[in-house]
């Protein structure tokens, strides 16, 4: 009771001084625009809450604003709500209260929860259809698009901020430890080697590391190996997916990991996105992370870097296939109070933010992959590969074969939970407290329990 | 000496009192009640679909390993944040006390801590003990002690453990110099002329004369412990490495917000309701008799 009391006591105060805070500035900006909030009135208003903070929630903010001056029947209302597991949070509360926004940007690890809460959402497909809005979902990446589709074909959210996990390696440490910077590892044995020959050399503190553990070295390592994180293609094909992450495969590879930590050639960086920092600072020579972090890298590194793609194992059949999607999608909430016109207005948003130039916009704006393959064309058009390379091996990456039913994506209930306990587990490993199979073995059982009590919540069985 | 003040009629001592009561039923009862009520609920985040499950959530909750490894690190946690926080508080009253050049200054520094916000302090200690960044971190490091506070659980729990008592000392310290300042200079002055050394006058004098303030800091402390650290665990190290500083009030939280299992996570709230009202009713039971009270 006591840490209710005293969180909604905590809350209000916020809320008294957040609202203190915000509503100087918008008095001041309100005042130069009144007649363009006189000419909004009239107009159809759509409540957007996104996840992005500065600089991305700018951008996002601005293409809002943009859609909002091309036309002047629709206005949409694009709100920073906090990280996405708190937008997230802040949807379904106000969903509760009967109140939910129109839109509500959700990281892609909610895909599940979003679709099961049938009801509650609004597929993207039937919104189109609904409101008579053309739509060719074939415009997008088949690895975005598989994401977000149900395993008929038909999408169900929006796809906008898609990034992908690559290979980011420090050109000068290469050069420095004798490696050639044009050949970056291409197989998990090279990027030993080259993580020792870093070290052995004292090119940098640090010869690898990555991010976003589960995400990159689970899901990405799981899709390029064509081996299934998840039986039921990773949970696609229905609720009573079980977990796959024990398989022989990924037990060698945390092996690995745990040989190259002990060695000294890799060192782990933390959950999340903690890792990211060690690679722009020049701490570690090469970091797995999000194709997204381009823009941090293009600011703080103070050093030749490239781009490549994730290594493999060159023992292992079928490998390398295309890598999945990260990031967040667009999900169209439902409400009681709900009109045919507010859906019309979410479904010309939808319609705006996939046109080619919108798209190549954020693409090189922000760092996202260019979601479809007219915002590609547009994007090679503009030379905007030629003036950056490297910019467009997360697409490659996503797009080198298409997608198999282990490398669509996933489709698992209370993922966020799962990731962390995979990263868990693997820092069990890491801290030497348990062999990579006992852990592999752990985190598959602790993990299908969480999908059982997804299941058992959504079919009462 | 003692006079009544005696209203007329019924109607305005009520109407005194709604103000009060409105507030502790709108941010007291309501939401307690509703983790009561969801706590016996296996429902969807989204609310679509409930099942009345009785005390389920209860077992699920008390039967799972890693619930009673987090009981586990939150006492241990509890008790070194209350042991350092308060000793450290007294030690620092008891020289201020004894009359230091610039008290004045020496006092209100050491309140800052208590003013700054958790998320701040959180990023205060990143930034002296990342082991890459910050300076006491490398410094470690380069001493050869391996520090590295996202690998090693023991080192993660000292963290939060010595950021929160840090936090803490400014409050506790206020509240022991008061404490300190009342009591009668007659007594330690007649104890000293009996021949008693400073070490005997503090443990058979002052000590005893100070334990009504002990145990009300012993109280909040406790109290402060299991539920005002959630900023520092939050900003520092998410409940990681593993689940080595995962306290029973930030699962809560990592259950109902980022896992949405609404019904688990109410359903530890109500345990954890219930330990404070247990922990509380046995402090003032059982210590309390061997406070003094002047």
């Amino acid at each position: 009771m006591t840490t209710r009391t005293k969180f909604f006591v905590g809350f209000v105060c916020f809320a008294v001084v957040a609202a203190a805070f915000a509503s100087t500035p918008d008095v001041k900006a309100a005042q130069p625009t009144a007649p363009a909030l006189v000419a909004q009135a009239g107009r159809v208003q759509v409540d957007f809450w996104h996840g992005l903070g500065r600089p991305l929630g700018g951008i996002l903010e601005d293409i809002a604003a943009e859609f909002n001056a091309s036309q002047t029947r629709y206005h949409v209302n694009a709100t920073f709500k906090g990280s996405y597991p708190e937008t997230m949070v802040a949807a379904i509360a106000a969903f509760r209260a009967g109140n939910a926004p129109h839109i509500v940007q959700m990281f892609e690890v909610g895909t599940a929860t979003m679709m099961a809460a049938k009801g509650a959402v609004k597929p993207v497909h039937e919104l189109m259809k609904e409101a008579g809005v053309p739509f060719d979902p074939s415009i997008y990446l088949p690895a975005i698009r598989g994401y977000y589709s149900t395993t008929d074909g038909r999408m169900v959210a929006m796809p906008f901020n898609s990034s992908t996990a690559v290979l980011w390696y420090n050109r000068d440490a290469f050069r420095k430890a004798g490696l050639d910077p044009a050949k970056p590892p291409k197989t998990w044995a090279e990027t030993r080697a080259a993580a020792q020959r870093i070290r052995s050399t004292n090119a940098a503190a640090c010869g690898f590391t990555f991010a976003w553990p589960t995400w990159t070295q689970f899901e990405q390592f799981s899709a390029i190996h064509d081996t299934p994180l998840a039986t039921k293609a990773n949970g696609f094909e229905g609720l009573d997916a079980e977990m796959a992450t024990n398989s022989p495969l990924h037990v060698r590879h945390t092996q690995a990991l745990l040989d190259m930590m002990k060695e000294g050639s890799f060192k782990y960086g933390g959950r999340d996105s903690a890792a990211d920092a060690l690679f722009p600072s020049g701490e570690c020579a090469m970091i797995h992370a999000s194709s997204g972090l381009r823009a941090r890298v293009l600011r703080d590194a103070k050093f030749d870097w490239g781009v490549a793609y994730l290594p493999y194992y060159d023992d292992v059949k079928g490998a390398p296939k295309n890598s999945i999607i990260g990031g967040a999608a667009f999900w169209v909430m439902t409400s009681p109070r709900r009109t045919a016109e507010e859906y019309r207005a979410v479904a010309e948003f939808f319609k705006f933010i996939g046109r080619p130039e919108v798209v190549a916009r954020w693409h090189m704006e922000s760092g996202f992959l260019p979601i479809t393959y007219p915002g590609i064309t547009l994007v090679n058009a503009l030379g905007y590969y030629a003036a950056n390379p490297g910019a467009d091996i997360p697409y490659k990456q996503l797009t080198r074969s298409l997608p198999s039913r282990n490398s669509k994506g996933l489709r698992l209930g209370n993922m966020p939970e799962i990731r962390v306990v995979l990263q868990e587990e693997m820092e069990l490993v890491f801290q030497g407290q348990k062999s990579a199979k006992a852990a592999m073995d752990a985190g598959v059982r602790r993990a299908n329990e969480i999908l059982r009590r997804f299941e058992k919540v959504h079919t009462g069985q | 000496m003692h006079r009544r003040v005696v209203f007329e009629g019924k109607f305005l001592p009520y109407l005194l009192l709604t103000p009060q009561l409105a507030i502790v039923i709108v941010f007291f009862f309501w939401p307690a009640w509703q983790a009561i009520f969801q706590s016996l609920l296996r429902q969807d985040p989204f609310g679509l679909r409930t099942e009345f499950i009785w005390f389920e959530n209860f077992v699920q909750v008390l039967s799972n390993p890693f619930y009673l490894s987090s009981v586990r690190t939150t006492v241990v946690f509890s008790a070194a944040v209350i042991l350092l926080a308060m000793s450290s508080a007294l030690l620092l009253a008891v020289m201020a006390d004894s009359g230091v050049r610039g008290a004045g200054v020496y006092k209100t520094l050491l309140l800052w801590p208590y003013a700054i916000a958790p998320a701040v302090a959180g990023a205060l200690w990143l930034f002296m003990f990342h082991p890459t960044v910050g300076i006491f971190g490398r410094a470690l490091n380069a001493a050869g002690l391996g520090w590295d506070y996202m690998l090693h659980g023991w080192q993660a729990l000292l963290l939060i453990a010595l950021a929160s008592a840090w936090k803490r000392v400014g409050y506790n310290f206020i509240f022991f110099l008061a404490g300190l300042q009342s009591i009668p200079k007659e007594v330690t002055e007649a104890a000293s002329v009996d021949g008693a050394g400073p070490f005997q006058r503090f443990r058979k004098i002052i000590f005893p004369l100070l334990s009504p303030t002990t145990f009300f800091l012993l109280v909040v402390n406790v109290i402060w412990a299991f539920f005002e650290t959630f900023g520092v665990v939050h900003s520092l190290t998410k409940g990681g490495p593993g689940k080595a500083t995962e306290t029973l009030i930030y699962k809560v939280y990592v259950d109902g917000v980022v896992n949405l299992d609404l019904g688990g996570s109410s359903a530890q709230s109500v345990i954890l309701m219930l330990v404070v009202v247990a922990l509380t009713a046995v402090q003032f039971r059982y210590i309390e008799r061997r406070v003094h009270y002047q």
